[in-house]
């Protein structure tokens, strides 16, 4: 630590404080050739001007009594605090103008302890610039570098203790010491690497429209899957989709799963429109889809929030989170935004009750891209 | 421990000090005496604590910024480890029974049950969870601003390099720490923000599924994610965070605290008020009011209303999900970078569409921060310790650089808000993603002439007051019939703020002869030093010389003197 001089204003410094080598920016410009013939003078400190509770002991007075007072408020706003805790309703609500209608208690807390907080704080800072002098004062800074001979002294002794324990006369011991060090990172970061999570395997590339559940490991085999509503889980009737009409489908079974119902959401959520024939561009799509209705995953292929508005107007698919705009009569082809793919079609039919099916499951994988899924 | 050779006879400062009080100690301060003097007896402390009492700290309101950083960090923690009684940090699933009678009977995870049980069922939880929030919103704004203040001012410069890199990974943690946060109670909202996170580390190269496998313990979103967001949020990054900045401001105290220029006020002194009294009462008590203010704001203005959006669920949509302010950069980029950034080859994709803003660009802003310390001295060749503040206008090209700097990343905030514009201002959205795109790439450039030509015209409008005083309005006419405008004087000290800083000038380049005197070819890496050299330097402004100023007034017109010319002297070397 630096030894510590603290002067009065005013003083007249030393000027050899950084020695002969560093400049002095305050003195003056370093003057090269051609260069500038003098510089302005530091002018020091400029007088001190007393302040009014410096001269005047009745603003003195008037000083400590503002300061006792906003030391007064925050004791008030603790007292509001504490009765607030103990004596309002938790369930209690009030209309407050300009915010509407919020918790009582809330409020009368918020207030009481922004009051309390408040009264300390501005009382103190008060305090200081009225009372506490104001005369400022000068400490010296010193160069950060230690002396040359403390670094000298440094570097000798590191030396000295490689010497004394003698690791550059015995390199046995300091590779097999270095290597001893460097692998002792494996036992405190394998078994955090190694447990974090399973691998993968096909688990991205599948939904649990390939058959049932398509977590890590599992290898589901494809049955025609019934479109249900999501949240109500109740199958589709062909004819219960007008034209115009979007539904949230989930394949049936997924909500009755007793595990892993979102983890498997996160990828079989699909969008389920009705458009007129005769407005859908791409073959492959009416193919694909029953009678004008078609079914496409809901999971973006940006970064894979829900898709979910859409436009009947346009038969635009518009997602919230950065706005990729997705085509459903060019078979939801990316046409804005920051998305590349188009989002990928369930293929559908109807079973032998009327109710629309899955004819196969999802031909690629869906949501945000990843290295591997081709 | 450093040694300093000082010749100063410290006698004669000391007979300056402020005068011993000579009255006996009150029964007050005998009591504090005898405990300091338990604790002494055993630590001897009281050198150590002595010194820091009467340690000096200059004032200016731009050297509260940090002050705001450190106690809203301070207020996180205290209120953090308040909600830490009753947060569940757990994925399983409950249903939900609490007062908030809209959500009864709803499945949700613990996380979020918990969450609304602090906030309807715990007296005075709903407060401080909102304090928490404000707070850490808060920390956020003051360390970015803070950093501001230290870039412009030039305080980075030597021997502060190290705290500017410490700065900029407490900034960076701070995000990370607040992005944790943010989900932690798993409602729809910050649910479809680590569903977007999933999406960007999905997207890293090779590794990119099994990385997200790793981090959310099996397929998005399993359990696993809570809990350890969780163990993140309130134990290893609140623990870096505060290790750092305990180094961060030891630094502060060793180095002493920079100042701005001003009379009395040298590269060598520090103008300030003591610990004790002054700045304990100021710096403590601005510690309550940024709380008071926080609590105030907490009070009255709802943050995260978590209750209304639900409990997360892949499926539902969120419409305008946004998130908290500090990500908002980072999400506009996702929505400039254009689609057909994502490649296929050979059965492998690289979704260059989504990495750069999602992966690349937090790190890179702050690796680019980090170094700039570093880039200015290799250019400037600078070795000399500043502890004297630079005028934001004394130095015109970092400012301008710093300016835009500032415009890329705004025009990224606004990009975040893309929707929220078309709507407002009726316009197409694809208009305004267009604009936007060629704005990141244009208004920098812009901005860093504009900023330019600002700070030029103001150190030439300073240089002006130094040679011909302060206009007054005041129009004389002489006996002769002439009429001039009567000037006031500057005084010393008002002068003394506009001359104080340095000339500055291009470093030239020059054949150098080695030892032998054999010529060493000029590298490539000279000539580039010399080139940025020039784009620093070459219209710099220099301060007025007393010579300047007694030509000036010898005729009474003087305007030539305006601009000085170009000092060959060479500060950087
Ligand atoms: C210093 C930086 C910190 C930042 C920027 C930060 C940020 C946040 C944010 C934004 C939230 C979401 C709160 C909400 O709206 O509900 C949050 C929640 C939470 N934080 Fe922090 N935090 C910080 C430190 C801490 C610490 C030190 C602790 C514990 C010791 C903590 C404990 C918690 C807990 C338990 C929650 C979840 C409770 C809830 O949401 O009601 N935080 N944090
Ligand atoms: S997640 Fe849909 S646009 Fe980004």
């Amino acid at each position: 630590m630096n030894e510590q001089d603290t002067t009065r204003a005013g003083d007249v410094l030393p000027a050899e404080e950084f020695g002969a080598e560093a400049v002095r920016l305050d003195q003056g410009h370093v003057v090269g050739h051609g260069g500038i013939p003098e510089v302005f003078q530091n002018p020091g400190l400029p007088p001190h001007a007393p302040r009014t509770t410096d001269l005047s002991e009745a603003a003195a007075k008037r000083a400590e009594k503002q300061v006792a007072a906003l030391f007064a408020l925050s004791i008030v706003g603790t007292i509001v605090f504490v009765l607030a805790y103990f004596l309002v309703d938790i369930r209690a609500t009030t209309y407050v103008p300009g915010i509407g209608v919020m918790a009582l208690q809330h409020l009368l807390l918020g207030i009481g302890m922004a009051a309390a907080l408040l009264g300390i704080g501005f009382g103190a800072v008060h305090w200081a610039k009225t009372l506490m002098p104001d005369e400022e004062v000068v400490e010296m800074r010193h160069p950060m570098r230690s002396s040359d001979a403390d670094r000298a002294a440094v570097v000798q002794t590191l030396t000295d203790g490689g010497e004394a324990a003698q690791i550059n006369r015995r390199p046995l011991i300091k590779y097999t010491l270095g290597g001893a060090l460097g692998l002792f990172a494996v036992p405190v970061v394998l078994p955090v690497l190694g447990g974090l999570g399973p691998m993968p395997q096909k688990s991205l590339s599948l939904t649990f429209w390939n058959g049932g559940p398509s977590g890590p490991g599992e290898e589901p085999t494809f049955t025609p899957m019934r479109l249900m509503r999501d949240p109500e889980n109740t199958p589709i009737k062909a004819s219960d989709v007008t034209i115009g009409s979007v539904f949230h489908v989930l394949p049936e079974g997924l909500l009755d799963l007793e595990h892993g119902v979102l983890e498997e959401k996160a990828k079989a959520a699909v969008l389920l429109m009705r458009l007129d024939p005769k407005d859908i561009k791409v073959q492959k799509e009416i193919d694909w889809g029953h009678q004008g209705i078609v079914a496409y995953s809901k999971i973006c292929t940006h970064v894979g929030c829900p898709v979910g508005l859409y436009e009947q107007g346009t038969h635009h698919l518009l997602c919230p989170c950065h706005q990729s705009t997705f085509d459903v009569t060019q078979d939801c082809k990316v046409i804005f935004g920051p998305a590349k793919r188009a989002l990928p079609q369930l293929k559908i039919t109807v079973d032998d009750e009327g109710y629309l099916v899955s004819a196969q499951p999802f031909r690629e994988a869906v949501g945000p891209s990843f290295w591997e899924r081709g | 421990m450093m040694t300093t050779a000082n010749a100063r006879p410290a006698d004669a400062l000391r007979a300056d000090d402020r005068p011993v009080s000579t009255r006996t100690p009150s029964a007050g301060a005998r009591k504090i005496g005898g405990v300091a003097g338990w604790v002494d007896d055993r630590t001897g402390a009281a050198k150590g604590v002595g010194y820091l009492m009467k340690k000096v700290f200059p004032d200016h309101w731009s050297f509260m910024l940090g002050e705001i950083a450190m106690y809203s960090m301070i207020i996180a923690l205290i209120s953090g480890a308040f909600l830490t009684l009753w947060f569940v940090p757990s994925m399983g699933h409950t249903v939900y029974d609490g007062s908030y009678a809209p959500l009864r009977g709803v499945e949700m995870s613990e996380a979020y049950a918990s969450t609304l049980h602090i906030s309807f069922d715990v007296r005075g939880g709903l407060i401080i969870r909102q304090i928490h929030h404000w707070a850490a919103l808060m920390f956020v704004v003051a360390v970015v601003v803070h950093m501001f203040r230290v870039f412009f001012t030039g305080a980075f410069r030597k021997p502060r390099e190290l705290n500017w890199v410490i700065g900029s990974v407490l900034a960076l943690l701070a995000i990370v720490e607040g992005f944790s946060g943010y989900s932690l109670p798993d409602d729809l909202l910050s649910g479809t923000g680590i569903r977007a996170m999933q999406g960007f580390v999905q997207t890293a190269p090779v590794i990119g599924s099994y990385l997200v496998y790793g981090i959310f313990g099996g397929p998005f979103p399993g359990e696993a994610i809570i809990p350890r967001l969780y163990s993140a949020h309130i134990l290893l990054l609140p623990a870096v965070i505060i290790g750092l900045f305990t180094a961060h401001i030891l630094l502060v105290a060793i180095q002493k605290h920079t100042q701005y220029p001003g009379p009395g006020r040298t590269n060598d002194n520090v103008v300030g008020f003591p610990v004790m009294p002054v700045y304990a009462a100021k710096a403590g008590g601005f510690f309550f009011i940024v709380f008071g203010v926080i609590a105030l704001i907490a009070a009255v203005i709802s943050i995260n209303p978590v209750w209304g959006y639900g409990p997360y669920d892949p499926s539902p949509v969120t419409a305008g999900s946004q998130p908290d302010w500090y990500m908002g950069f980072a999400d506009g980029a996702l929505r400039l970078l254009p689609g057909w950034l994502e490649f296929t080859a050979l059965g492998y994709t690289l979704s260059l569409n989504i990495m750069p803003g999602a992966l690349i660009l937090l790190p890179l802003v702050y690796v680019v921060v980090g170094v700039y310390p570093f880039v200015e001295r290799w250019i400037t060749g600078d070795d000399r310790e500043h502890h004297l503040l630079q005028r934001p206008r004394n130095a015109p090209v970092r400012t301008a650089i710093g300016m835009a700097g500032i415009t890329m990343y705004s025009v990224l905030m606004f990009a975040a808000a893309n929707d929220i514009m078309a709507i407002k201002l009726h316009m197409s959205i694809n208009d305004i993603t267009y604009f936007l795109r060629t704005a990141f790439f244009v208004a920098p450039f812009i901005v860093f002439w504009v900023t330019k030509r600002i700070c030029l015209s103001l150190q030439r409008a300073d240089r002006n007051k130094v040679l011909h005083q302060r206009e007054s309005g005041t129009i004389i006419r002489t006996p002769e019939g002439a009429f001039f405008e009567r000037h006031e004087g500057l005084s010393e000290y008002e002068r003394w703020k506009l001359v104080d800083f340095e000339p500055v000038a291009p470093i030239q380049l020059e054949q150098r002869v080695d030892a032998n005197g054999v010529e060493k070819p000029l590298t490539g890496k000279d000539r580039m030093r010399a080139r940025l050299s020039r784009f620093y330097f070459k219209d710099a402004v220099q301060p007025v010389t007393p010579a300047e100023l007694a030509a000036a007034h010898h005729d009474g017109h003087g305007h030539e003197a305006i601009e000085a010319g170009e000092h060959a002297g060479s500060v950087h070397r």
